[in-house]
């Protein structure tokens, strides 16, 4: 039993991060966490997958790239179980250092699963806790199945992300349902480490979120890696055994049957809204079941409750519970924060090309009804990428037509993941295309490919 | 030649200082970075420095007065030469000084009250008054920097659609004007016709960022908005009221009031529905006076809803009359007859007296030729109409008798400004004195 500020429940991205700038304000904040500090994204997520994908890229390079770039290896032999263990080296790490951040700022780690009791109370276990300023929900969200059509996690043969992180070796084939961000990452990474991956979308393509032009510059790496894709395909039926899974497919009209010896289901993500005692404490959910929220302040429907990350509302990404943590800690602090810009949070997917964007597809900016005008630069015509032969993927930029306001940027290349931050600063700050252009980009870089694309919205490409 | 001394900004923030202690006495002989005197920042004392050398002839700020940045606070000449003159403007200044208000007539004082800066020894000159002239005679928008801050894309689309950036208050970092701020932002350049007044008619355009809510926009508080509802809700009370008054010509009301009630209607068209008509019409020209004092922000009303105070047994009422700007002036006369006659039955549902943005407070029937109404808050002005007499006033080269009014607007200076309220006045006495406007 004990009182604090401000009591936060989970301390994932969000939470722990919401603590850290409480602490930061003068708060007294304590985080309640029933697992790891860092939560999936340091833990089963974000940290371990960019580890593994790191094995998979440089797999890729000896296999393709070395013999021309002048380097002998042996036959390459992988072992996903080293790279695993190297992944949740990197993991464990990161998971110390949060707890490390948190030593630092005196907050309170309080080991357990907190239920929120009415009138800014926390109970974890038998302690009741007590926050005077405000409770912070950012329990997160976790891995799921479709048992609607007969693909119930069952940690052998249908497995979530958080078995295929764990995995002693790599499969000899696998089915991954689902090719959103999690699902092309696993279909990289088991690809590298010679599982015969199959991509299953239900909808029309893979990474269905981001610009049609991206999505199909991965399919076609992808397939150059012999990696099977089936976009636009319904799972009529799954047949679940001891050690496969048939998945009976509908693909455009056509039957397709695929079989491997384990599924990866990543298809959506389950809210962890549970035995949190939520309609107890006045907390109401939205129809989709996230925790609902006042957009400016992310207050629930109980007053002095507030709710950030994975459940207070999509995108489900890391950086945007980031900063949702550090806004509630500054408005519980009195320093009124400016308003989180949910249009500018960028998404990125790491596989190899990475694809990355930041504001609206060109579907999406047409739908609008918005003029607009499109450039693009193929990596193929960027010198940086062809020393390196990462010549895939472009940069695309759309902007509006009268004023050059950056609608949208998607970027799918080496490294898309780092240069895409030029276009979000420069939406942010409401820089049009040609201020990016005006901006002296260095030679030779991957990101002259953005000034290029800037430059060919306006008609004026200069390296094509 | 004499050289004024201005309190400078010694932080980036400053707005004002507090002159601690002077470290020259007067006579005293000063040479260039002398330290001249300690001044309390909004950060820390700080020490003010001569910028010319000489002797300082005067100081014109005691030890523990703050003073608004720029304001003379002393001059530095030659042994035995004469002062500069009252403002002391004359003499030629090193730093810049900002011209008296009365110079700058788009932005002169607010209130006759406010007494002129500093004539010969303004030592005397209490806080409160030159506190509260100062931010007024300021510009609008700028920063203290001086420096416009304006996204790229702002200032692209301000120019094509003709808006001035240094009337519109930011909301990015540091006051920065982005997208957002720009949507409900007026042109500067007037559409043919709209200006029924001499230049400048229409009004800067006025700050109506943020993001907006249903039927407002929520502006938040500048640096310099702040410190004028500080300073002046010190100086006044609660509301800090000031009060501006202008006469009009009825007569053209008049005739058209005649022309109206011989064409016949089931609505007797009164004068005080004009003057609704026609203050709701002139709102929407200047959105600044159709607001809300919200405490931490100014809410600014996209709808325009006139309150009318109509006195009843023991009391007044404020009934309201919504979108009286989108109401032809029969709807008008039937709805104002209608409340005004439940009121007085005491039958008026609380929606029907709350929601107004701007009142109006007529006891001209009651042969007051002009008075001042109290605000009503969080509404931030009200206008007070007298009795329409006849006066003998010079038209037209000779002197005639003509059907005047007086007018009289009680402004919350927190929200309006002298030059905002009386634009908003110029623009109103220009709609009654031509009702033809009430319809362009």
């Amino acid at each position: 039993m004990a009182n604090f500020d401000v009591i936060i429940v989970g301390g994932g991205p969000a939470g722990y991060v919401c603590a850290i700038r409480c602490a930061q304000l003068g708060l007294v904040a304590a985080v309640v966490e029933r697992d790891k500090l860092g939560g999936v994204c340091v833990n089963i997520g974000c940290i371990p997958t960019k580890a593994l994908l790191h094995s998979a890229y440089v797999a890729n390079v000896i296999r393709h790239d070395a013999k021309e770039l002048g380097l002998t290896t042996g036959e390459l032999k992988t072992d996903y179980g080293v790279a695993m263990r190297r992944s949740r080296k990197v993991a464990e790490q990161n998971s110390k250092g949060v707890e490390f951040l948190m030593k630092k700022h005196k907050i309170t780690v309080i080991r357990g699963a907190g239920k929120l009791l009415p009138g800014k109370r926390v109970q974890v276990g038998s302690d009741v806790h007590t926050a005077a300023k405000g409770v912070v929900l950012a329990t997160g969200s976790r891995v799921k199945g479709l048992p609607q059509i007969g693909l119930e996690l069952n940690g052998t043969t249908v497995i979530s992300s958080d078995e295929a992180l764990f995995l002693e070796q790599a499969p000899a084939s696998l089915a991954i349902v689902g090719a959103g961000a999690v699902g092309s990452e696993f279909a990289d990474i088991f690809n590298a480490f010679g599982t015969k991956i199959t991509l299953i979308e239900v909808l029309p393509r893979i990474l269905p979120v981001e610009d049609a032009e991206a999505s199909d510059a991965l399919a076609k790496s992808f397939r150059k890696r012999g990696i099977a894709l089936h976009s636009g395909a319904k799972i009529t039926r799954a047949t679940v055994g001891k050690d496969n899974v048939t998945l009976e497919l509908e693909v455009g009209g056509k039957a397709e049957r695929v079989e491997a010896v384990k599924v990866l289901m990543a298809a959506g993500r389950a809210l962890n809204t549970e035995d949190l005692g939520l309609a107890e404490a006045g907390v109401q959910l939205t129809d989709r079941g996230f925790v609902k929220v006042n957009l400016a302040t992310l207050e629930t429907t109980a007053p002095g409750v507030y709710c950030i990350g994975d459940v207070a509302g999509p995108p489900m990404l890391a950086h945007k519970g980031y900063r949702e943590g550090e806004h509630v800690a500054e408005l519980l602090a009195g320093h009124p924060p400016r308003p989180i810009d949910y249009t500018n949070v960028p998404s990125v997917t790491y596989c190899h090309p990475e694809v990355a964007s930041v504001g609206l597809t060109e579907e999406q900016a047409k739908a609008k009804g918005l003029a607009i005008q499109v450039g693009r630069f193929p990596f193929s015509a960027n010198g940086r990428a062809r020393t390196s032969n990462e010549t895939e993927g472009l940069v695309k930029i759309i902007r509006d037509t009268k004023y050059g306001e950056i609608v949208g940027a998607h970027i799918v290349g080496s490294h898309a993941s780092e240069i895409i931050h030029e276009l979000v600063v420069a939406r942010t700050n409401e820089y049009t295309v040609e201020e990016v252009d005006l901006a002296i980009h260095a030679h030779p870089t991957l990101s002259e490919a953005i000034a290029e694309a800037a430059l060919d919205s306006l008609g004026r490409v200069l390296h094509i | 030649m004499a050289t004024q001394v201005v309190m400078e900004a010694l932080s980036p923030t400053m707005e004002e200082g507090r002159l601690v202690e002077w470290k020259k006495q007067e006579g005293e002989t000063v040479a260039v970075g002398d330290v001249l005197a300690e001044v309390e920042t909004d950060k820390a004392v700080m020490e003010l420095v001569a910028r010319v050398g000489g002797v300082l002839l005067r100081q014109t700020v005691t030890a523990g007065q703050t003073v608004p940045v720029s304001s003379p606070i002393g001059v530095i000449g030659q042994p035995g030469e004469a002062l500069p003159a009252a403002g002391g403007n004359g003499a030629g200044t090193a730093a810049a000084v900002p011209k008296p208000a009365a110079k700058l007539p788009p932005q002169a004082a607010p209130r006759p009250a406010v007494p002129a800066p500093a004539a010969a020894s303004s030592v005397a000159a209490p806080t409160a008054a030159s506190a509260a002239a100062a931010p007024v005679s300021a510009p609008p928008a700028p920063p203290p920097s001086g420096r416009l801050k304006a996204s790229p894309l702002a200032r692209k689309i301000a120019q094509e659609r003709g808006l001035d950036l240094r009337a519109i208050q930011g909301s990015g970092p540091e006051g920065r004007i982005v997208l957002r701020d720009l949507e409900t932002a007026r042109p500067t350049r007037p559409a043919a016709g709209s200006a029924p007044a001499a230049a400048p008619a229409l009004p800067a355009a006025r700050p109506l960022p943020a993001a907006p809510g249903e039927g407002f926009t929520d502006t938040p508080l500048s640096q310099m908005r702040k410190t004028i509802a500080r300073r002046l809700a010190q100086s006044i009370g609660p509301v800090p009221t000031f009060y501006l008054t202008s006469e009009v010509d009825m007569e053209r009301v008049a005739e058209a009031r005649q022309a109206m009630l011989a064409a016949g209607s089931e609505v007797k068209v009164s004068f005080n529905d004009i003057i609704i008509k026609a203050v709701a019409t002139a709102l929407r020209q200047h959105p600044a006076c159709n607001a809300w004092w919200q405490d931490d922000h100014i809410r600014y009303w996209h709808e325009v809803h006139i309150g009318m105070a109509v006195a009843i047994e023991d009391g007044l009422i404020t009934p309201v009359i919504r979108h009286a700007d989108r109401k032809t002036l029969r709807e008008i006369g039937a709805e104002a007859r209608d409340l005004a006659g439940r009121a007085r039955e005491r039958r008026l549902t609380p929606e029907e007296y709350t929601g107004s943005t701007f009142s109006i407070s007529n006891l001209g029937m009651l042969d007051i030729d002009e008075f001042t109404a109290v605000i009503n808050p969080p509404e931030s002005g009200i206008l007070a109409v007298g009795r329409i007499v006849e006066k003998p006033v010079g038209h037209a080269g000779a002197i005639a008798l003509r059907r005047r009014m007086r007018l009289t607007m009680s402004c919350d200076h927190r929200v309006i400004d002298g030059a905002t309220g009386a634009r908003f006045l110029q623009t109103l006495k220009a709609m009654l004195e031509n009702p033809l406007a009430l319809v362009w």
